[in-house]
């Protein structure tokens, strides 16, 4: 008895697609490689440009920085006194207005915007969910110059009625409106982060017996706390490189702010405000670069702690 | 049968009457720890017809589970027992589309009149068909229902959470590693600790879900024999898509298809040939699945 003869049974070469058994480069190999190519360049381009403006951005400020900025006058002084005949650069008041008007606006809207963010994404059931996602989304397509408007011709009288202050222009109106910025997509992340929270968990977490505000508060909320405290920053992104609407809405005044009521002007604006009248190169150019290197670097703080803090989280 | 008095001979219900006997108990039970079957029934279902956007899923269902019973439901894939499950413990405000008619009693009280349906879920544990770990540690999982009862000392939680591990057959895998993600147990293990998680409600019913079906044979024997304990404490509804298992476990099983209860009866009786319709035996010995 003779063994069967396996290799009968085995494909033969010719058999296969005679195109790849060749060992040909193909259109497909091309393609592959042309591809990949493509998304690199696109990846790699992210970081060029944000090299590239943080490069450029130094560059400008660079030889103020280190030729006649007063750190000191900078960072405790309220005096921004470029176009004296004897300048000061004292940045204080120009941050504290910043960081007033950014933290109201949170204030106000993170609790709005994660109140909405919960609403749509674990109670809203179909037309009402699809309809107030659809708002939301057209909100953030509103150009802060409008929202100046708002805050200048709306807000305003309004403020000044209700409060009964002379002027409505200043903290509170420009956090509103900034916290009504940056609320869409604080809510629109947000919602993301929720709905990425799988169903699974919310039923087994009420088949134990949870109600759904339980399920929320033990089970959605610190499955999507990554996703949550993404939303938050990139409100408070929003928030610090405003420039437009808080131009319009603050009041513009150098003042550190003792009340909601009092004007401020904020690092942006004033960089917005005043670059179209300087000298190129001159002193006052500097300074507001170097204003634009302290943005940059705050912003840059932000997003770092915000990735220590979600890894740290992930770690554990 | 629906006056509540159980059947002493549950081999007369199978013969003649093609309606089948919803109590259908058998006459002999196990001594001790046995089903009470001369008691009023745990659960009552009766006519019990689930539709999702108008298309039936189950349908006119009525039967009988007594106390310390395991009751199991065998049949192909789209069948309803999924249905019939979710029903139970009213899963069905998840799915807006799936519309339940009929009544399902609890200890003679309609499911459907409780005014506080968490209250009722959490008497009712689930074991689902994949093991879902909630995003918590170990610890956490199994505590997670007694914190909801209000439990809230180290000490009274550390004791429930050891006693429900080792009732799971888990507590010496992981009692060194407490405080450790859920999700990183084996797949195994994991779905030992959604038991333990639902012991953690001291449910008086316990619904499982084609519990092995990510896990190992030998993990899913251990599950087994710990199924058989937890029977003298309560009773356990064990839907299956293994019909060996269903032999291993379960006092009574029914035998659904399609949506429609072909079958009811005493395990073993069904696995001897004594079903009201053809089908039954030759589902049970796969000759289509």
């Amino acid at each position: 008895m003779t063994p069967p003869d396996h290799t009968a049974t085995a494909p033969t070469p010719t058999a296969m697609d005679p195109r790849r058994a060749m060992d040909r480069r193909d259109l497909a190999w091309y393609v592959d490689r042309a591809a990949q190519a493509l998304v690199f360049v696109g990846g790699i381009s992210a970081i060029i440009f944000i090299l590239g403006i943080f490069v450029f951005v130094t560059k400008e400020g660079f030889d103020f920085v280190f030729g006649s900025l007063d750190v000191g006058e900078f960072f405790t002084s309220i005096a921004w006194r470029p176009t004296s005949n004897n300048p000061t650069y004292g940045a204080l008041a120009l941050m504290v207005g910043t960081a007033s008007v950014t933290g109201f606006a949170m204030l106000f809207s993170v609790p709005l915007s994660l109140g909405a963010a919960l609403y749509i994404a674990e109670f809203a059931t179909g037309k009402t969910r699809e309809a107030l996602k659809i708002l939301v989304e057209m909100l953030a397509a509103i150009p802060s110059v409008v929202w100046g408007f708002v805050g200048m011709s709306i807000m305003n009288p309004l403020i000044i009625e209700t409060f009964d202050v002379p002027l409505g222009l200043g903290v509170l109106n420009a956090g509103l409106i900034l916290g009504l910025m940056a609320a869409p997509i604080m809510t629109t992340i947000a919602e993301d982060a929720l709905k990425a929270v799988p169903d699974t968990y919310r039923e087994a977490a009420e088949a134990l017996g949870a109600t759904r505000w339980e399920v929320i508060r033990k089970v959605v909320i610190p499955a999507s706390r990554n996703g949550l405290l993404a939303a938050v920053l990139l409100g408070v992104g929003r928030g610090f490189g405003e420039t437009m609407a808080v131009l319009m809405a603050s009041g513009h005044a150098i003042n550190i702010p003792t009340s909601p009521f009092d004007s401020v002007r904020a690092l942006t604006a004033t960089i917005a405000s005043e670059l179209g009248d300087t000298v190129t190169g001159g002193n006052h150019w500097g300074a507001l670069f170097t204003l634009g290197i302290l943005l940059f670097v705050v912003t840059f703080v932000i997003n770092l702690t915000a990735d220590i803090v979600v890894r740290g989280i992930r770690k554990k | 049968m629906v006056d509540g008095s159980p059947a002493l001979d549950g081999s007369g219900a199978l013969g003649g009457s093609p309606a089948l006997d919803v109590a259908a108990a058998p006459a002999t039970v196990n001594a001790g720890t046995g089903p009470l079957y001369g008691e009023p029934p745990i659960i009552e279902v009766r006519d019990l017809t689930i539709a999702y956007d108008g298309q039936p899923a189950l349908r006119d269902i009525s039967l009988d589970i007594f106390r310390h019973e395991i009751f199991g439901i065998i049949g192909p894939a789209n069948s309803g027992k999924t249905s019939f499950l979710r029903a139970l413990n009213r899963m069905d405000g998840f799915n807006p589309g799936m519309d339940v008619r009929g009544s399902i009693r609890l200890n003679g009280k309609d499911v459907n009149d409780w005014r506080n349906v968490y209250a009722l879920r959490s008497r009712i544990g689930v074991v689902f068909p994949l093991p879902v770990g909630l995003p918590l540690t170990v610890y956490d999982n199994v505590a997670f229902s007694p914190r909801l009862r209000g439990i809230r000392k180290k000490v009274d939680l550390d004791e429930v959470v050891e006693r429900c591990l080792t009732r799971a057959a888990l507590w010496d895998e992981v009692k060194d590693r407490l405080d450790s993600l859920g999700s990183l147990l084996s797949g195994g293990q994991q779905q030992r600790l959604t038991i333990a998680r639902a012991l953690s409600q001291e449910p008086e019913l316990l619904l499982l879900d084609e519990f092995s079906i990510a896990v190992d044979p030998v993990t899913t024997m251990r599950i087994e024999d710990v199924l058989r304990e937890l029977r003298s404490e309560l009773t356990i509804v064990l839907v299956t898509n293994l019909v060996q298992q269903a032999r291993r476990l379960a006092d009574r099983t029914a035998f659904f298809l399609m949506g429609e209860m072909l079958d009811i009866g005493v395990t073993e009786d069904l696995f001897e040939g004594k079903v009201t319709d053809e089908r039954t035996t030759g589902y049970i010995e796969g000759r289509y699945g």
